[in-house]
Parts: C-alpha cells; sequence; structure tokens
C-alpha cells in the first residue's frame, strides 16, 4: 500500500493539489489533540504532517515550539502518540500521516524500534528535521525494511549534489522549504519555487509539497501554480489552537474554516 | 561531502537540518584554505600575542600542596585577555568570519565569558555581533552583560525552555537558519556539529603545546598529568590535544557533579549520560528514557550543559582519558584555597579542575608533575560566591 502515491494519483485526477496541515500530536493534550488531528482529516486536509513533541526544536519557531512545550507539560510521550495515531489510523485507513520529528526521539528508542513502532500504527512517512542527507542513511534503510518513507527536504540552498541525491533517495513526497530560517507563519514563503521545482522534477524526486512560512490560501495557490503537487502549512494552523485553548468548539471551528479554504485553494 | 573527518569514532556528525549543510561546508572550507594561509596565521599569531598576551605564565604553587612528591602546576589562562581560554578561538573564528566575507556574528553564552570574548573580539574586528543568552543567565550574570553591551555587542535574552545554555543554542542555530548568508555562528564550545569540534580545538591547542614547551624547559620532561574541567570541553580539548600521542601523560577531565551525581542536579554527561544527539552532534547527552533533554545543573555556568564535545564521548570510550566529577562544594572549596594559599582567583570552573588535581596530589605516592590548566578568573564569580559563602569568609 502507498497512501502518498494513491493521494497523488487521485488528486491528480481531481486536478488538485494537496493541503497538508501540520499540528503537534498531544497539543494542548492528547484527548483535544486527536480531536484536532479527526477535525482536520473531517474538514478536508489531503493528508497530514505531524509533530512528536521534543525538548529542543531547532528548526521550530516560537509557535511549534510552544505547541511542544503545551504538549510536553501534558506528560505527552512518543508511546502516547503511537497510541493515538493508531487510534486515527483505525478510523481513516487511507489518509497519508506523516511524522515529523527530532533524531533523539529516534535514538532514545532505538531507530530499528522506533520505526518498527510507528509502521504499526499506520505511518507513512517519516521525517527528521536534524537529519540532513549526509547523515540520512541508516534512517533511509530503516523506513525501507519498515515499509515507511523517509521525507528529504529540499532547501533553498541546497548544492546540485544535494538535489542530485534527494532525487536518488526521496520517497513518499519531496519537502521543499519555502524560505530559509525555522517554521513559522510570521515570516512568509518568498522564494520562487518554480525554478526548484523544475530540479526537482530533473533529478526525477518524489512529488514537491512546498512548506515554511505557508499561512493562507493565496500561498497554496501559488504553490500549486508553480508546480508544486501542495502545501504544507503548520504555524498557521497551530496558532489556531494556541488562540482558542479555552474554547475548544470555537479551535475546532476555527481548524474547519481554515483547512476548508485552504484545501479549496488547491483546486487549479 | 566533507573533507574532513566528521566523526570521532562513532560520535560528532552533523545533526543539523539540511539548510545548515551549505553552512557548515562553507565553514569546513574556510578552515582549511586559512589553516595552509601564512597571512591568516601571521595574524592570529599576533592577535594571541599583541592583543590578548599569549604565551601564557606556568605557575609553579607554593603553598597549595603538602606532598613533598607533588609538583602542581597552573596552566594560566586567567591572565589571557577577556579572563579565560574562551579568548583564543573566537579570535580565530572571528578572523575566518572576515574570510568568508561575512559581517555579523551570532553566539551564544551561558556564564557570558564565551559572550565576552565574542563581544572583545567583534569590536576589535569591525564585526556585529548579537549573543544570546537563556533570561535566567542574563540576570545571574549582570556584569557580563553589561561587558558585552559595553565593546557593543547585542545581547538577546532568551525566554524559551529553561533559559539556559541550551536554549541560548537553539535560539543562535535558529538565527543562523535564517541569516547564513551574511552572519558567521561563532560556537563557543568544542561540541556541536562538524566542523566546530574540530576549530574550537584546533584553535585552542597552543594550550597544550605552550605547556608540552614549559615543561620540557622547567622540568626537562612531560607531566605525569594534565587535568582540565570539561562542560562542553573547550579548555579541556585545548590542553589534551598535544598530548593524546603522549601516553605517558595521563589526560584527566573534569565534570561537574553539582549536588551529586546520584541526585537530578549535575552535569556530568560522560558520568552520568547516556548516548544520543544535541546541537548537532552524536555524544553523551543527559536525557531522560523517550530522548527529551534533562536540565543540566553546577553551581559553575560555564560548565552547566548537558552534552559533552564529541571528541572527549571518543577519548573516554578508547580509553585514552579519564573522566570523574567534583561536586559544587568541593570545586567551592579550592576556589578558597587558591586564593588563600597562592593568591589566585580562579574561576569556579577551573576550581573544578583544581579540586581534583588536589586530590590526585594527596594520593601520589611517587614524584608527579600534574598541571592544571586555569581556564579562567574568579571575578565574574564573584557576587555568586558572596551569596553562597557570605560571611564564612573570614581572613
Amino acid at each position: 500500500m502507498d497512501r502518498y502515491a494513491d493521494m497523488f494519483a487521485r488528486l491528480n485526477e481531481q486536478n488538485e493539489g494537496a493541503f497538508v496541515p501540520f499540528v503537534m500530536i498531544g497539543d494542548p493534550d492528547l484527548e483535544t489533540s486527536e480531536k484536532i488531528i479527526t477535525q482536520l482529516i473531517e474538514s478536508g486536509a489531503d493528508a497530514l504532517e505531524l509533530g512528536i513533541p521534543f525538548s529542543d526544536p531547532v528548526a521550530d519557531g516560537p509557535t511549534i515550539q510552544k505547541a511542544a512545550i503545551r504538549a510536553l507539560d501534558n506528560s505527552v510521550t512518543p508511546t502516547k502518540c503511537f497510541e493515538l495515531l493508531a487510534r486515527i489510523r483505525a478510523k481513516y485507513p487511507d489518509i497519508p500521516v506523516g511524522l515529523l520529528l527530532y533524531s533523539n526521539l529516534v535514538l532514545a528508542k532505538g531507530v530499528e524500534h522506533f520505526y518498527a513502532e510507528a509502521a504499526k500504527a499506520g505511518v507513512d512517512s517519516i521525517l527528521i528535521a536534524d537529519v540532513p542527507i549526509r547523515e540520512a542513511k541508516r534512517f533511509i534503510d530503516t523506513a525501507n525494511s519498515n515499509g515507511i518513507k523517509q521525507i528529504l527536504i529540499a532547501p533553498p540552498n541546497a548544492t546540485d549534489a544535494t538535489f542530485q541525491a534527494i532525487g536518488d533517495l526521496s520517497a513518499g513526497y519531496t519537502y521543499l522549504l519555502g524560505r530559509a530560517g525555522v517554521t513559522g507563519a510570521e515570516t512568509a514563503a518568498t522564494m520562487p519555487a518554480a525554478s526548484l521545482i523544475e530540479k526537482l522534477t530533473n533529478v526525477n524526486a518524489a512529488p514537491p509539497l512546498l512548506g515554511f512560512g505557508i499561512s493562507n490560501p493565496e500561498q497554496v495557490k501559488h504553490a500549486i501554480e508553480s508546480g508544486a503537487a501542495g502545501a504544507i502549512s503548520g504555524s498557521a494552523t497551530v496558532n489556531l489552537i494556541e488562540q482558542n485553548l479555552h474554547d475548544v468548539p470555537a479551535m475546532l471551528s476555527a481548524l474547519d474554516g481554515f483547512v476548508s479554504s485552504m484545501k479549496a485553494a488547491t483546486r487549479k | 561531502m566533507n573533507q574532513l573527518d566528521a566523526k570521532f569514532g562513532e560520535y560528532g556528525g552533523m545533526y543539523v537540518p539540511e539548510l545548515l549543510i551549505p553552512a557548515l561546508d562553507q565553514l569546513e572550507q574556510a578552515f582549511l584554505e586559512a589553516k595552509d594561509d601564512p597571512a591568516f596565521n601571521a595574524e592570529f599569531m599576533s592577535l594571541l600575542k599583541d592583543y590578548a598576551g599569549r604565551p601564557t605564565s606556568m605557575t609553579l604553587t607554593r603553598n597549595l600542596v603538602s606532598n613533598p612528591k607533588v609538583k602542581l602546576y597552573l596552566k594560566r589562562e586567567d591572565l589571557l585577555h577577556g579572563g579565560a581560554h574562551k579568548t583564543n578561538q573566537v579570535l580565530g573564528q572571528a578572523l575566518l568570519t572576515k574570510r568568508m566575507g561575512k559581517t555579523e556574528v551570532i553566539a551564544e553564552t551561558g556564564a557570558g565569558q564565551h559572550g565576552v570574548a565574542t563581544a572583545l573580539a567583534c569590536a576589535l574586528l569591525g564585526l556585529k555581533a548579537r549573543i544570546y543568552m537563556g533570561a535566567k543567565d542574563v540576570e545571574r550574570q549582570a556584569p557580563n552583560v553589561f561587558r558585552m553591551r559595553l565593546m557593543g555587542a547585542e545581547v538577546i535574552p532568551v525566554d524559551s525552555g529553561s533559559g539556559t545554555l541550551k536554549d541560548a543554542v537553539n535560539e543562535a542555530l535558529r538565527d543562523w537558519s535564517a541569516n547564513y548568508d551574511k552572519a558567521h555562528y561563532l560556537l563557543g564550545t568544542a561540541a556541536g556539529p562538524h566542523p566546530f569540534p574540530t576549530i574550537v580545538r584546533e584553535y585552542h591547542r597552543m594550550i597544550g603545546e605552550e605547556t608540552r614547551a614549559q615543561m620540557l624547559e622547567k622540568e626537562g620532561r612531560l607531566p605525569d598529568a594534565v587535568v582540565a574541567c570539561v562542560g562542553g570541553g573547550s579548555n579541556a580539548i585545548g590542553m589534551f590535544a598535544d598530548f593524546i600521542d603522549e601516553p605517558s601523560v595521563r589526560l584527566v577531565g573534569v565534570e561537574p557533579a553539582g549536588k551529586g551525581v546520584h541526585t537530578k542536579d549535575h552535569g556530568a554527561a560522560i558520568g552520568k549520560g547516556t548516548k544520543g544527539i544535541l546541537h548537532g552532534a552524536y555524544t553523551y547527552i543527559m536525557q531522560d528514557q523517550d530522548g527529551q533533554i534533562e536540565e543540566s545543573y553546577s553551581v559553575s555556568a560555564g560548565l552547566d550543559y548537558p552534552a559533552v564535545g564529541p571528541q572527549h564521548a571518543y577519548l573516554s570510550d578508547i580509553g585514552r582519558a579519564e573522566y570523574v566529577s567534583v561536586t559544587d562544594d568541593e570545586a567551592l572549596n579550592a576556589f578558597q584555597l587558591l586564593a588563600r594559599k597562592e593568591g589566585i582567583i580562579p574561576a569556579l570552573e577551573s576550581s573544578h579542575a583544581l579540586a581534583y588535581a588536589l586530590n590526585m596530589a594527596d594520593e601520589a605516592e611517587d614524584d608527579t608533575i600534574i598541571v592544571v590548566n586555569l581556564s579562567g578568573r574568579g571575578d565574574k564569580d564573584l557576587g555568586h560566591v558572596i551569596s553562597i559563602l557570605g560571611d564564612q569568609v573570614n581572613g
């Protein structure tokens, strides 16, 4: 089963791009988080990118850092994240689910054990924010042997050699960075995505999803017009959680409106 | 690909976002080119000698050791401009910054010593410095914050996480991810992703080289042991580097045991930590079973770091260096002893190395020469020590 390939085939047929929201599992707590993730799917997310909270997220800006802190303050552990993921998978057998996390969480469980647990929970892909291609071999090998796609990042400043490696090694999708820096809606994606997308196409990379600084439907539309297979929006999604921490129905309603409008912008 | 080996055995590596790889490769390239450039080396040497005050003295203690078989020497990095060994490698990296055509410097600091060294080098070389410092440390180290600002650096308090050194490193890395085009990240210790552990070692290795020459001159032989404190491990690796291939010289690294390694309040990453990845390197770190990084603790802010440089992890595993630990109380005792017996007020960091060396001195049965790397002076610690010892200190 290749849920990403199935999703891209379906979207191609419907002449749409993918909208992929990111949230932190367990933010603000496990129970609310399960409602949030369910809402994202029900509101039309094509795939999910989900974080496991880590104490020292160096690739994340303040919004996602705070999400991790809220989850950790509520004693959310990788094990509890996997349990939640398994429940989501049981309910939604077809949606692609990706994990986005940091290397030390993987090492602490043992690389093989971590990937096996993720596969058991129905995870389709894993992106490790602090593992560049140069350090990725053992993770890619373990991903492959567990039927998981290791997602690679294509940054705007990558060398041709890095693009070639992405072409050779990427699976599932390619996470195309909209700009330098860390995650956050404060700074919009700026780069000319089209030229990078062309490079990725030339090396036969997995379909690119544009992320970092994507917070409104115009950007989604623009990403897809530039040739991206879709867009990922993290901090803008997490902001809606933070703004409605004490009113869960309002939070879910805000997420519903946001996902619907972002998804609508993927239709060509 | 890397031109230098990015790992020490299994330790080290480059566990950073893909985005930072070009900046780290550029740094490695600049470091290698500079190494073979006589003009670069001449400028670095001239700054070390005429601006910073190298070579530093080697002082034989007169009153500190009662065992007649032992000679205890102090390598006086405390006399270096800036008050600690930190100035050595900061000057080197600041010159590299200029060589790369960058105009800004990002740095992290815990106690403020690396921040002060960065600020002075940037003032001297016309670079714009911004220094991340945990909000708690900004409060605890007010004089150093003022020193940095006086020398023109921007000090940015970091509220996220625990508000200490590890969070300052996180924030510096985040800044660098957005600004690597014009800014160099001037990492302050022998930790972090390759090539930092190698560059920091090479720009501190004159500590050990001078020690070798001074010992040969004064004693006609190499010392039996060199002892240095280890937080991230920059002064220790600078002292060890030239002796690694001299098996007769014991290399002793002293980690902070804080309130005791049986408690949670310590910073002994090698002694009590487990293997993992923090700030770009695979090394010994302090973490819980899920891999969340734990807070370290030490009376000495400069040793208060929940990881250690990867080469130290390697030297420990292969048995070439030994890593021990010393509690807050033992360090405070050594701090006072050196002041009272020799008229030298050491940094609390260096007091850890001294405390262990004093134990070694007591136990020595044969003629023994020990060199302690006195990595910094204690003026910066006076406020903190007053708050702990207060009226107990009286001539």
